[in-house]
């Protein structure tokens, strides 16, 4: 078989202009709305400066209590709720988005059932719950395996843990459905049609491109979830909003450890939406022609051509 | 002459709508057959029920002497599994409108893809023929480009290699210029012109009708769900015997 020529185009279409025509010196349009803008935010900035400044705080509290350990373990506490709440709720959101996808009647309503619920209900209502279940089911006896007091087996972390995974399975197995649905169906027909089997399929050819629709949702949701897990305070579980106010309310710096934890809610979200931004990127490959620079790339390519910004360097590399 | 492709009264409905009506046709080994036809005469729907990614619902098809999806046993038809129709498709290769490449993989993981999920053939081996099919189809520098870095053309081109990696006994394509600029229909028609003189049994549902022409052994004109005319391309293309064939043809010709 002779492979189909290919024609090679000699490079550029017209010729040259022979003399380049004088480059264009205009003066720019001002932009005076643009001046007083600014004026009047910085002046508002500086007024809030100012309040701030003269507010009736510690300041000392914050540095001083800021590496405290009961901090440090309630940050630690916050993050690791958040993490194995965020596991169940991957794992039961995509066996929750299988059912309701699968042609099976009964599994598709179950899992319409249970979205409806934990999504139509407050978390902290959930959260409470959970820990008060020992008022109505006393002894938790899962026949053959196991028996207890439900107030042993329902300590604040499960409650915790519980709450929060269970409701976040509920958002992420509709993120999980989004995002397979996403992938154009001619995909899962090419691939029926090399052969591929279903299970083939789903984990070769969507998986990896629903991945792209649903990474960055699954992230916010993570970062909701670390945001949403100061509401466990409420079942006694000792995360950082919990440690701030303790301490808080025995020091008499209550609105310093309040600070306190918000300064590390803050560091743990940011850490995370850097891995985020990351991960997206990850998932990105083959959806466009060239990946995103990261922000180290982008600093480094700002500084080696400072003077010179070439256009946008896209396009097709051969 | 051995019968690849064998369709007895295929009837196919979506829903109220009966789509295929009946047909009836014969495909032989080793040749390039034609279904030409106006857009919802059920020209591609046919098509895809050969590898069954449509379900007929009267009739009988046969692919290389076997019932497609079904299994018949003491007078009654079973469907078969997932995994039976899976091994039953293997052997017929099929080229989308719209290509349909694997966006997340580069052009030779696209072509490997198949023979190493499907066949367990070994990586390096599936590497080295997929760059020889590449190869084969003039994309021997575009190995390692992902599908958003071609043209549609080479996309198709591709599409083709991919298919080919099954080392189908069929192949059946679909419109595969349709989606295409019109300059760059040639260089996919070529592989395919290379493809048919290499002995491939192919089904081709095309607008093309200079390549069924020059390239076909048989032709089909649909309209309407059923089989109008049919022949040899020159003779139905040059002169066509009912009145559909011929106010179609006068449009697109």
């Amino acid at each position: 078989m002779t492979p189909p020529t290919t024609e090679k185009m000699p490079s550029g279409g017209a010729p040259p202009s022979k003399a380049a025509p004088e480059a264009i010196k205009a003066i720019p349009v001002r932009h005076y709305g643009r001046y007083v803008a600014a004026v009047v935010v910085i002046a508002l900035l500086g007024l809030l400066a100012n309040a701030v400044a003269k507010a009736d705080l510690q300041w000392s509290a914050i540095p001083d209590f800021f590496f405290d350990g009961q901090i440090l373990e309630g940050v630690k506490n916050t993050i690791v709720i958040s993490v194995l709440s965020m596991i169940i709720g991957l794992v039961l959101g995509v066996v929750l988005a299988v059912m309701r996808m699968s042609n099976n009647p009964v599994t598709s309503s179950v899992a319409w059932g249970y979205i409806w619920f934990f999504r139509g209900t407050p978390v902290y209502v959930q959260l409470l719950l959970w820990f008060n279940l020992a008022l109505i089911f006393p002894v938790l006896n899962i026949m053959p395996i196991y028996k207890d007091e439900m107030t042993d087996v329902m300590t604040p972390f499960m409650a915790a843990l519980l709450g929060l995974g269970l409701n976040e399975a509920a958002y992420m197995a509709e993120i999980c459905r989004a995002g397979i649905q996403s992938v154009d169906e001619g995909q899962t027909e090419a691939s029926q049609a090399l052969g591929m089997t279903q299970g083939q399929n789903m984990r070769r050819i969507v998986l990896p491109q629903a991945m792209r629709v649903i990474v960055p949702p699954t992230g916010n949701e993570f970062i909701n979830l670390l945001k949403t897990s100061a509401l466990c305070e409420v079942v006694m579980y000792e995360e950082t909003l919990r440690k701030a106010r303790n301490i808080g309310n025995n020091s008499g710096a209550v609105v310093e450890l309040l600070l306190v934890a918000t300064l590390w809610f803050l560091i743990v979200t940011t850490v995370f939406s850097i891995g985020q931004y990351y991960l997206e990127r990850r998932y990105a490959k083959g959806s466009s022609r060239q990946l995103p620079l990261t922000p180290l790339q982008k600093v480094r390519q700002n500084l080696f051509t400072w003077h010179r910004r070439p256009a946008r360097s896209g396009g097709m590399k051969s | 002459m051995t019968v690849m492709v064998k369709s007895e009264a295929v009837h196919k409905s979506f829903g109220h709508v009966e789509v295929l009506k009946g047909i009836d046709l014969e495909v032989k080994t080793g040749e390039v057959f034609c279904i030409v036809g106006p857009s919802g005469s059920g020209k591609s729907t046919f098509l895809r029920c050969i590898n069954h990614l449509e379900k007929i619902n009267a009739g009988r098809l046969y692919v290389d002497g076997t019932l497609v999806g079904y299994r018949e046993k003491g007078g009654r038809l079973y469907e078969l599994r997932d995994r039976e129709v899976a091994a039953q498709r293997r052997d017929i290769g099929m080229v989308f409108q719209r290509f349909n490449l694997f966006p997340h993989m580069t052009a030779v993981e696209n072509v490997m893809e198949a023979p190493v999920q499907v066949k367990r053939t070994p990586r390096s081996e599936a590497r080295r023929r997929a760059t020889e099919l590449l190869d084969r189809v003039g994309l021997a520098d575009k190995v390692d480009s992902y599908p958003a870095q071609l043209s549609g053309g080479q996309q198709q081109r591709v599409a083709i290699a991919r298919a080919l990696a099954m080392d189908p006994k069929l192949m059946l394509f679909d419109e595969p210029t349709s989606a295409l600029d019109p300059e760059l229909v040639g260089e996919v028609l070529d592989v395919m012109k290379a493809l048919a003189r290499d002995g491939m049994t192919m089904v081709v549902v095309t607008h093309e009708m200079g390549f069924a022409r020059e390239v076909g052994d048989s032709l089909v004109f649909m309209d309407g769900g059923v089989v109008v005319e049919s022949g040899d391309p020159k003779d139905v293309l040059g002169n066509p015997q009912h009145e559909r064939t011929k106010s179609f043809l006068s449009k697109v010709l």
